[in-house]
């Protein structure tokens, strides 16, 4: 590449700026980071419209088949679960992917010793980065829960039976929904501060995520539903009004799951301290 | 000064500084003691050394030395494993706004490819709540402005290198730290980058920069920080590094080269027959014509060599790596 600029001057030295960076420069700065880079806009979209496509599709079905359903079908139907099941599963992987990129993307691409160097107090990079991505994961993971009840129970169409907000347990559920989807995509992130590889920190993620709850299974009945029901993904069908058996109540295992996130958080500051970058 | 090893070593105790230059409270960015060690290998070894403002300094060695090790702990980025480093007298961390105080260029390739050369300089900014309008400054000194909503993955490595000299001036810094700048670039580029840092300096800044091509640092810096195998070999203006060091030499043709010869290693000069020319070390022009005139023999060429800067730092090199051969298993990919 030819040099077409000249060497101008560089502007005069400013006096120096009182006080320190902080957070609220970390996250202004992070904000920038997660809205500049495509893998972000694209995850959230596509939990949004995960979440609204299998809403559509399961309640659509369901009341077309209503007639055709055996009695016991119909009792054991849920709106509000059926209508949720889309947003929360596809959330908790696609928000866990990005909650992981956020973190394994720096370190995939160096940006990670950029962000260090203007910023050397490493836990306040990583408050920071859990404030902003917390911020943008709840209010996805909201509207991509909001948007899903609304659509399902608008095509729930009688005789087929529909819920709303004022229905008991439901306005838990959806909010439920969205605030699950917030905490498991910190989890995410957390694990992606520990492991620091991206395909490494999804396989984690997943592992904890999806592949525990088959091992557990395997396990004897008794000891089954005591593990089970520790499990991230018991704890969120817990609050989407699906529990299993011997499931913790909603808030309950919602407090168990801030529990584990807290803690994966604490570990990964210790780690990224005292780590080199 | 001519540095041996032992010679380094000693001056390590007392900090080295250049004789006749300032004393320490000048200097802007500090090593002491710095070590670093990877398991059993040690990629940087007890490295002492202040560099001053004012001047480019160079900090050379070959590849592997433990340059961007060293770099990397002075920007806070890695722990030392012993010793520490200052910049502006405290410690990286604990600067009150990092990048307006030391921009440094580590990795030109440390840029998200997704985003463009404005989101990342933008996301710097902010973090050290550096106006927004030296973003664009920025991009036009660097010659970037053109492609600056552009994804960065799509740049050259001379484009990212400008992109990451650009972060580095971002805040303004008074101290600059830039790991092989004018690697990528094209000649043009490579220009741009010495005068640049040439006019970094004259401003007042302080400019520490690393490179493996000791070419490169004739031409750019005052003084070179020499180190080998992540040891302290050397700290010395760039013209006393050539031209007191041992790799000077005095070439000399004569029909009678072999009884000169005889003379001259008698006399304890080391000599070498290179190309039909008598190379001679360690004895000066003048002498080796009292000689030729007092046997007498014939001379038809006497001329003094001054070392290239490649060559004097060859020899220092080959000390350190001759002092570790008999000590320990060279740290191969110590450095990583």
């Amino acid at each position: 590449m030819s040099v077409t600029t000249t060497d101008t001057a560089t502007t005069p030295r400013a006096a120096p700026l009182p006080g320190r960076y902080g957070t609220v420069d970390l996250m202004r700065s992070e904000w920038t980071k997660l809205r500049t880079v495509r893998s972000t806009i694209w995850t959230l979209c596509m939990s949004v419209l995960t979440g609204l496509t299998a809403s559509g599709l399961a309640t659509g079905v369901t009341r077309a088949h209503w007639a055709a359903m055996t009695a016991s079908n119909k009792a054991s139907f849920h709106p509000v679960e059926v209508s949720l099941m889309g947003a929360y599963l596809g959330g908790t992987l696609l928000l866990g992917i990005l909650g992981i990129l956020v973190v394994s993307g720096e370190y995939a691409t160096g940006t990670i010793r950029a962000t260090l160097s203007a910023a050397p107090r490493r836990p306040m990079v990583l408050a920071a980065k859990v404030l902003v991505f917390g911020a943008v994961a709840l209010v996805v993971a909201e509207l991509a829960a909001f948007a899903s009840f609304f659509l399902g129970q608008a095509l729930l169409t009688a005789p087929a039976p529909h819920a709303t907000l004022s229905s008991p347990g439901a306005l838990r559920a959806v909010a439920g929904a969205g605030l699950f989807l917030c905490v498991v995509g910190l989890l995410a992130l957390g694990i992606a501060v520990l492991v620091r590889h991206t395909a490494g920190a999804i396989s984690s993620y997943v592992g904890v995520i999806l592949v525990l709850p088959i091992i557990v299974s395997a396990l004897p009945g008794s000891l089954q539903y005591q593990i089970e029901r520790l499990l991230p993904l018991e704890i969120g069908s817990a609050m989407i009004n699906n529990p299993a058996p011997g499931a913790f109540g909603p808030w309950a295992g919602f407090f168990i799951l801030c529990g584990y996130t807290v803690l994966i958080l604490a570990l990964a500051t210790v780690f990224l301290v005292r780590r080199d970058a | 000064m001519h540095t041996t090893y032992h010679d380094a070593a000693y001056a390590q105790d007392y900090h080295p500084r250049v004789s006749g230059g300032p004393s320490q409270e000048d200097s802007v960015i500090e090593a002491h003691h710095l070590t670093k060690r990877y398991g059993d290998k040690v990629a940087v070894d007890d490295l002492s050394f202040a560099v001053r403002p004012g001047i480019v300094t160079g900090f050379l060695g070959p590849n592997g030395s433990g340059k961007s090790t060293t770099m990397r702990m002075i920007t806070g980025l890695d722990h030392p494993t012993g010793g520490w480093a200052t910049v502006n007298g405290q410690h990286y961390h604990d600067l009150a706004w990092p990048l307006r105080e030391v921009g440094a260029l580590l990795e030109a390739t440390a840029i998200h490819p997704g985003r463009s050369a404005r989101a990342h300089l933008r996301m710097l900014a902010e973090a050290n709540r550096i106006p927004l309008r030296r973003v664009d400054e920025l991009l036009d000194l660097v010659g970037l402005a053109s492609v600056a909503g552009q994804r960065a993955g799509k740049f050259s490595l001379g484009m990212s290198q400008r992109l990451g000299i650009a972060a580095a001036l971002l805040g303004d810094p008074g101290a600059l730290i830039f790991d092989e700048p004018v690697n990528g670039l094209d000649p043009d580029g490579i220009r741009w980058v010495r005068n640049l840092l040439k006019r970094l300096a004259a401003e007042g800044r302080t400019v520490f920069v690393s490179s493996h091509l000791m070419s490169e640092m004739a031409l750019t810096a005052d003084e070179v920080v020499v180190i080998g195998r992540g040891r302290f070999l050397a700290h010395q203006p760039i013209a006393e590094m050539t031209a007191k060091s041992t790799a000077s030499f005095v070439r000399v043709r004569s029909p009678q080269l072999e009884r000169l010869r005889a003379a001259l290693d008698k006399q304890g000069a080391r000599t070498a027959l290179v190309g039909g020319a008598l190379i001679v070390r360690g004895v000066d022009t003048e002498a080796i014509g009292d000689l030729a005139a007092s046997l007498p023999v014939t001379l038809h060429e006497l001329s003094s060599e001054s070392a290239s800067l490649e060559e004097a730092f060859m020899e220092l090199t080959e000390e350190s790596i001759e002092y570790h051969g008999t000590l320990d298993e060279p740290a191969q990919g110590a450095h990583r």
